[in-house]
Formats: C-alpha cells, sequence, structure tokens
C-alpha cells in the first residue's frame, strides 16, 4: 500500500472540509436573517469538526511530532489539496448558498461510499459525518429552489451565482494521482458513480427552482487537488494563521 | 489449605471499580444542557479499569463517542470527567475516541429526554423520522414542550447548538429547542 497516497487524500478531505468551513464562518454575524446567520455558523461548525477528525488522522499517519494544529496553521498555500471550489470568496447570499448545495451534495454522496471504505477511521468519520451533511444538503437544496424560483432579483443573483460556480464543480470529479491510487488500494471512492448522483440530485433541485443547466462542454477550472490554487487561499490562510506563526504553540 | 482471599476489604475487583467510575460519571453534565449527564447523553460506551502497581493505583480508560463532529461541548465534557476522576482518587486516566458506530439520539437513556422535556427542550423522537436530503419534506410533528400540542413548526432546521433546530408552538407560542433526531 502507497501510505503517502493515504496521507494524501486524508489530507484533502481535511483541507476541503476547513477551507469551506473558514468560508462559511466568515457569514457569523452577518447573515441576511438570525437563523440563516445561526445555520451557516452551525454549518461551519461541523465542518471545522470533520476537518479536526481527518487531521488527527492524518497527523497519526505522518507521525514526526505531526499534530492536526500543526497540518492546519503551519503548511503553505501549495501544501493544501482542498478544491478551488471550497477557497473562492462567499460573493452574496446566493453564491454562498450555490456553493453550499454543489459541495453538500458531493459530500453526501462522497461519503455514503467512503462508510464502506476498507479504512475503518477513514469510513468511521465519513459514517459520523455523513449525518450532518444530509441537513446541510437539505438545507442549501431548500434554498437553492427558494432563491431560483423566487423574486425576480433573487433569481437574477442565483444566475450570476450559476455563471461564477459552475466551471469549479468539474474539479470535485476529477481524480488525482493520490485518487486514483486510493481507488486502487481499496480504501478511496471511485468518482464515476458519484458524479452521476451528483448531476441527477443537481438537475432536480434546478428543476424545482426553475434554474438552468450550464451546457455540458464548458471549461472546467482544476489545481487546487494538486496545490495549484487561486490567490484567494493565500488571504483565507494569512488570516487564520497569522496567530500561530506569530506566537508560535499558542493555545487557548 | 487455605486459599487466600485476594479480594479482602482493602482491594477491590476490576468490576466494582468500572461501577464506581460509572456513578461518578453521573454527576458530570453537558455545559450545553446541564440537566442531562454525560451518561443520559450516551456518549460514555465503555469503562475500563486496569490494575497497576501497587493495585490500588487503578488505571481507568473511557471510551467514548461525540455527539455531532463539531461539538465544542465534547473537549469541555472530558476535561470534566477527568476532574471527576481525579478528585475522587483516579489519577491515571485515559479517554478513548470511538467513532464507529456513530453517535445516535437513540441512545440518549430515557431519563435523559425525560430531564429535558421538564428543562423546556423537545426531546428527540423516534428514529423512523430521521432526516434525508429531500427538500421540504414533511416536518416531524414535534410535541411542544410546554403545553404538549403538537402544532408546532419548525423555525429553522439550525439551532442555538449543534444538535438542535429551532420549533415554535402554535398554541401557546412558545419557542422552543427541539434535540433534533442523529
Amino acid at each position: 500500500m502507497d501510505k503517502q497516497a493515504l496521507i494524501d487524500y486524508t489530507l484533502q478531505l481535511a483541507d476541503n472540509a476547513l477551507i469551506i468551513g473558514h468560508r462559511n464562518s466568515e457569514w457569523c454575524g452577518h447573515g441576511p436573517i438570525l437563523e440563516q446567520d445561526i445555520a451557516i455558523s452551525n454549518i461551519a461548525l461541523d465542518y471545522i469538526g470533520q476537518a479536526r477528525n481527518f487531521y488527527q488522522y492524518a497527523a497519526a499517519l505522518i507521525g514526526n511530532g505531526a499534530t492536526e494544529d500543526s497540518l492546519a496553521y503551519l503548511r503553505d498555500a501549495i501544501d493544501f489539496k482542498n478544491c478551488l471550489l471550497t477557497e473562492l470568496p462567499n460573493g452574496d447570499w446566493a453564491q454562498t448558498i450555490l456553493r453550499q448545495f454543489f459541495f453538500s451534495a458531493y459530500q453526501y454522496f462522497l461519503y455514503q461510499q467512503l462508510q464502506q471504505s476498507t479504512d475503518q477511521q477513514l469510513a468511521a468519520i465519513a459514517e459520523k459525518a455523513f449525518k450532518e451533511v444530509t441537513y446541510h444538503l437539505r438545507w442549501s437544496s431548500e434554498w437553492v429552489i427558494r432563491l431560483g424560483d423566487g423574486t425576480e432579483e433573487s433569481r437574477e443573483r442565483m444566475l450570476h451565482a450559476i455563471e461564477e460556480l459552475w466551471s469549479f464543480t468539474g474539479e470535485l470529479f476529477e481524480a488525482t494521482t493520490y485518487e486514483q491510487q486510493s481507488v486502487n488500494d481499496g480504501y478511496g471512492v471511485a468518482f464515476q458513480e458519484i458524479q452521476h448522483s451528483w448531476m441527477k440530485k443537481v438537475g432536480l433541485v434546478f428543476e424545482e427552482a426553475t434554474l438552468p443547466i450550464p451546457a455540458a462542454n464548458i471549461w472546467m477550472q482544476s489545481g487546487g487537488k494538486k496545490g495549484i490554487h487561486t490567490e484567494h487561499l493565500g488571504f483565507i490562510l494569512a488570516e487564520m494563521q497569522f496567530l500561530q506563526r506569530a506566537y508560535p504553540g499558542a493555545e487557548w | 489449605m487455605e486459599i487466600p482471599n485476594q479480594h479482602n476489604s482493602t482491594i477491590k475487583t476490576p468490576e466494582e471499580i468500572e461501577k464506581e467510575v460509572w456513578s461518578l460519571l453521573e454527576l458530570v453534565s453537558d455545559p450545553e444542557v446541564p440537566v442531562l449527564s454525560v451518561i443520559d447523553l450516551g456518549v460514555v460506551r465503555k469503562v475500563q479499569a486496569i490494575t497497576a502497581q501497587p493495585p490500588e493505583n487503578w488505571k481507568i480508560v473511557v471510551s467514548y463517542t461525540p455527539t455531532y463532529t463539531g461539538c465544542p461541548a465534547m473537549d469541555v465534557m472530558k476535561m470534566n470527567m477527568r476532574l471527576a476522576l481525579v478528585q475522587a482518587g483516579f489519577r491515571d486516566v485515559d479517554f478513548t475516541q470511538v467513532l464507529s458506530p456513530a453517535w445516535t439520539t437513540d441512545w440518549m437513556t430515557q431519563a435523559g429526554k425525560d430531564k429535558l422535556k421538564a428543562y423546556g427542550i423537545a426531546p428527540p423522537q423516534h428514529k423512523q423520522m430521521v432526516c434525508t436530503p429531500d427538500s421540504f419534506q414533511q416536518e416531524e410533528a414535534i410535541p411542544c414542550p410546554r403545553c404538549n400540542s403538537y402544532h408546532t413548526r419548525l423555525v429553522s432546521q439550525f439551532g442555538s447548538t449543534a444538535c438542535k433546530a429551532l420549533y415554535q408552538c402554535n398554541d401557546c407560542k412558545e419557542p422552543f429547542d427541539y434535540f433534533k433526531c442523529h
């Protein structure tokens, strides 16, 4: 078994959760209404919990004194393996909601499969997180429908959000070498099937939301899973890592 | 021939120690829902007492399953469990996190559910109502913890903590938290 591939695979799961969790946390205190502010902050908290579990496991695999904190706070942008979709700025509420929906649908089908992973720890984390992701998917689907089939303004904003985000959805299902290795070694999830389920779910929700699905041959962005990021990730890390960089080892 | 009595009054069996630890943990409460103990909540899965040398220095291993992945109360519960055990003389305490099987509201004790209701939080319903990802599905009929009316409505799937949803009673108008199924 290729241990480095397992570490990279685990880090990718952790980085996705950490970065989208951080983005969602930016809404805390800024949500359009109190209940939804609480909802998105709760979702952020679920992500930080997922990230911690994956980082703890990755740290145990890496050894050498690595900890969940050193992996979150002391790696540079090029070491992060999160998808570009997760690091994009929040934009308006429509854009945040649409990103959440795309990503929740992806995680839903991913974790559903990952529960059967031959790696017991990955399977256990997925089993736990799957229940929470179900709530995320339901909540974000309802908002996509509400905004898409809402007022003229909310619909305009959803159409704009689709334009901004659609080209970042391809990367979710584009296997890197470590993901290919994870499938060969039996613990990873093959993307073919979950991509199909994802498209079906997006199709159903978009139909109810009266929103158009973009053309199939659209150019897809990628790079994040290989460490090639947009400029936005550096700014997230600057804010997130400042304290640990300036005051190494600081604790609550 | 006389068999030496290993279980004299000063040395207890591991089972006796484990029982003692369980009853100590019953006094440790969830910091966010203080009427519930960690036992009511169902997060403590196993207690193991391991003999050390000298025999009165027991090593205690507590296996626990966190409720929600990101629940910050778990760290506080762990610290409070450790404090309760140290206070009772158990200095060597270890915690093992068990993620699978995942925690479910089904593990909450009936006593815990009753305490929740008396505290004004609607306890989790039975399993069949568990959430699916389908949008705008029929809401769970949750009885109001104040007037028991089923004429209530969901305000938000996400409440004051990761484990709760927000409801309001249409009859007595009480806004309340519902410990949602998980």
